[in-house]
């Protein structure tokens, strides 16, 4: 009965969603506000029966329905309670239920937020959005029905894939989908611009805060993905290149790219064009995410499933596609720039050289990312593109983007004077300078170390020094030191959310910097008793222990780690899983903020005499994570409201 | 001049597209042209089931296992479907159960009404020889006893048919 319910909330969530887009539109194109009303009703509506499908999944996991084909493939008896609930998007048809309903979330907001503000786009934009939840509903309706039964039922079933059994796999697809589906919004207001022939400012500053947010939750999607991957993986690694890593990292890039380049439209009236392709390639870039990681058209770790929803996915992307890139073509006239470039110095060109790099980066990616299938295409041969093409080609990328990040702030808009040059960046140059002397006297030697070293430290300079500057400005109309800095931050959020930002950047290249530069592994068999060395620590094998669990059995080592003194225990395991082919490793670590050390389980014997351990040192990895803190910190900053500066 | 814009999203749709075509459970096997290594299991009731009996027939070898959901579940009704349909074609389908507990097996057998020869690998021998690395995995076989295709996932109609007709035109003896 519970799933008959669910399929029936998913298909006239559908012809609600199909008519509120018609009606929408129709009230846009006719000026009748009782249309737009009832679009607004039928959204209304939509929000209730998806949260609803979504509930009734919910309860079919909880309630171990394995006649639900869905629920059979993701959960089994021995799944926890808290994985019964996570296993509901654990899998291709329930994750696409999560989409819908964040999309529908999303639809709500603007609802609340823009039905008055932003009168002549708002009918279109509910129009847009409703279309594409409507596609969603689609999926769900015909090509992944979550609520598909299976005859005859088994009695048991097979269990979420050991490696979603996170806590990963709670905040790492909400994050990532809040990124995918907040994109939705400043794409619904391109678009509404586009039909109405408002191609001016207006959309832009409406959605800006959107963008802010979609772009936050994507980053923060993709570095719980990354700090998933490194203490689940048993790699020691963060991020590798793969498909489906790609497909979250372009949206990405073109998304830092937008909220970038609309600063230039808002301050010079330029790049009008430029700002609606970019938006309208992130939204694409999103489904082209989507159907990459659901179609198995591409060999990915993350690779859901195959069938028909490759197929829907990429009819939709080319259906969004020619539909926004045709409004664009006849909207053509009206794109052209007020704003004309004055200087190559100046802060615009700034903008405009780090929008290029975004997109050439975004564009690599893409290509090492099809190029399998493209050679398979042309060629008829089977490659895979792997790790060494990407760094080779985006590392130059993302040095010259850090450099720009402590240029491009900094720099005069139009045309910056010499004086300006020298007033921001002599002591920022100094700074690097002096990080690069200082850095060679340690010891490092890496080239690249030392570059994105100098560079991180000079643009962390720029900051200071602009920080520093406006601090002082205000303590000499006579405020204190704290509030003065605390005034700075409230009254210009905007821009110094965006150094905090810059500033989590920063951090989250150091530790990328670090842990490429720097990490150190070894792997050693050793017998009970013995220990290894790497790098001033000692990991002495203390024996094995062996636990039955809820769905697994778990073999676990205990290693004392030390250096100088007892550190602790740490214990990685190999768990069996019995539908599982191989043993998925635990990794179990000690994080520090210079190094983590970093140990998994390899082979054993089976009475405990000995065993094998890969131990790693992995350097400077934790400051990735804060990295992320601090980039939630100036995010958050950064969509506050704006106040008024006093008269 | 600006109608381009759209137009360049073509190629890269239609490379996308192209994707479709490509079947990566077409999974390349270097056991493909070789002789399919033989085996004599106990069939779930209990009579013997040996490779090399079949000779002279088509074999569709199938692993399977009862925790393999939803692909196992949705090939089992195919090949006993296509079963029926072929064996007095000289067609054999034969179900080899892996890493499975006996009840489970015995249950899924029973609750698909799989007539077809099916029996478990208890050493894990036979799946070792057909390098198996997941269920479920399809070998077919020619009447000469050599593996000419094998199919990663659940089996359809029309990969059954597809394997089974181009094996059955060959001339035999």
């Amino acid at each position: 009965m519970i799933p008959e319910l669910g399929s029936a909330a998913a298909i006239v969530a559908l012809a609600l969603a199909l008519w509120g887009a018609a009606a929408a539109a129709a009230g846009a194109g006719t000026g009748r506000p009782a249309l737009v009303l009832s679009a607004q009703h039928a959204a209304l509506g939509v929000f209730v029966l998806v949260t609803a499908c979504f509930a009734l999944l919910s309860y079919a996991f909880l309630a171990f329905d394995f006649s639900v084909r869905y629920v059979a493939m993701n959960t089994n008896l021995g799944t926890p309670f808290y994985y019964r609930i996570t296993g509901v998007w654990g899998a291709l048809e329930g994750s696409i239920i999560l989409w819908t309903w964040l999309l529908a979330l999303y639809t709500l907001v603007v609802i609340l937020r823009h039905r008055e503000s932003a009168r002549e786009l708002y009918p279109w934009v509910l129009a847009v959005m409703l279309s594409v939840m409507a596609f969603f509903l689609l999926v769900i309706t015909v090509a992944a029905p979550p609520f598909a039964r299976l005859t005859p039922a088994p009695a048991d079933g097979r269990g979420l894939n050991p490696l979603l059994e996170d806590t990963g796999m709670i905040t790492h697809p909400v994050a990532l989908y809040l990124g995918f589906t907040g994109v939705t919004v400043p794409f619904a207001f391109a678009l509404a611009a586009l039909i109405t022939g408002r191609v001016g400012d207006t959309w832009i500053t409406l959605t800006r805060r959107w963008t802010i947010v979609a772009w936050y939750f994507l980053s923060l999607g993709l570095l719980i993905g990354g700090w998933w991957s490194y203490h689940v993986l048993g790699w020691g690694g963060y991020w590798a290149w793969d498909p489906v890593e790609n497909a979250a990292f372009m949206p990405w890039l073109t998304a830092t790219a937008f909220l970038h380049s609309v600063m230039v439209q808002e301050r010079r009236r330029m790049l009008k064009l430029w700002n609606l392709a970019l938006v309208i390639l992130t939204f694409g870039l999103t489904l082209f995410g989507t159907f990459l990681t659901r179609s198995g058209v591409i060999a990915s770790v993350h690779a859901f499933t195959q069938g028909t929803i490759g197929a829907f996915f990429l009819g939709f992307l080319a259906l969004v596609l020619l539909t926004a890139l045709g409004l664009l073509a006849w909207r053509w006239d009206a794109l052209g720039a007020q704003g004309e470039l004055d200087s190559v110095v100046s802060r615009e060109s700034a903008f405009l050289l780090n929008n290029v790099l975004l997109v050439a980066a975004a564009f690599t990616v893409f290509f090492g990312t099809v190029f399998p299938l493209l050679a398979e295409a042309v060629r008829g041969v089977k490659v895979s593109v792997g790790a060494p093409f990407f760094n080779q080609v985006n590392v130059p990328l993302f040095l010259a983007l850090i450099f720009l990040m402590g240029v491009g702030p900094l720099i005069a808009w139009r045309r910056a004077s010499p004086d300006n040059l020298r007033r921001n960046f002599l002591w920022p140059v100094a700074a690097g300078v002096a990080a690069a002397a200082f850095f060679w006297a340690l010891g490092v030697r890496s080239a690249l170390a030392v570059l994105t070293l100098t560079l991180t430290v000079f643009v962390a300079a720029t900051i200071a020094v602009d920080f520093s500057r406006a601090t002082r400005a205000r303590l000499r109309t006579g405020e204190r030191l704290l509030p003065a800095m605390g005034g700075l931050l409230r009254r210009h959020n905007r821009r110094y959310g965006g150094f905090v930002v810059h500033l989590g950047v920063l951090l989250v290249t150091l530790g990328v910097t670090g842990s490429q530069a720097w990490s150190v592994q070894t792997e050693t068999t050793l017998r009970r008793g013995e220990h290894a060395e790497l790098a001033g620590y000692r990991v002495r094998f203390d024996g094995l222990s062996a636990s039955e669990e809820s769905n697994h059995f778990k073999v676990a080592g205990a290693f004392t780690v030390s250096n100088g003194r007892v550190l602790g225990v740490l214990r990685p395991a190999k768990k069996f899983y019995p539908q599982e082919q191989s043993p998925i490793a635990g990794v179990d670590y000690r994080l520090g903020l210079r190094e983590d050390v970093y140990l998994v389980l390899g082979d054993f014997a089976r009475d405990g005499s000995h065993a094998t351990v890969k131990l790693q040192v992995n350097r400077l990895v934790s400051w990735i994570w804060i990295g992320g803190g601090v980039l939630t910190l100036g995010a958050g900053l950064a969509i506050l409201p704006e106040r008024k500066k006093p008269a | 001049m600006r109608w381009l814009i759209p137009l360049s999203a073509v190629p890269v749709l239609a490379l996308l597209a192209y994707g479709f075509r490509v079947n990566p459970r077409e999974a390349p096997s270097p056991l493909v042209g070789r002789p399919a290594a033989v085996f004599a299991l106990q069939t779930f009731e209990g009579a013997p089931l040996a490779l090399e009996a079949q000779r002279g027939k088509v074999v569709v070898l199938n692993f399977w296992a009862s925790w393999c959901y939803p692909a196992c579940y949705e090939e089992a009704p195919v090949l006993e479907r296509n079963w029926r349909a072929y064996r007095d074609r000289g067609v054999v389908v034969i179900g080899v159960d892996i890493q499975d507990t006996p009840e489970a097996a015995r249950k899924f057998v029973r609750d698909f009404s799989l007539s077809f020869p099916n029996a478990r690998d208890t050493t894990g021998r036979v799946s070792v020889d057909y390098g198996v690395y997941g269920v479920p995995e399809t070998f077919f076989i020619d009447r000469r006893g050599r593996i000419r295709a094998k199919h990663v996932g659940g089996v359809t109609d029309e990969t059954f048919r597809t394997n089974v007709e181009t094996l059955l035109a060959e001339p035999t003896g």
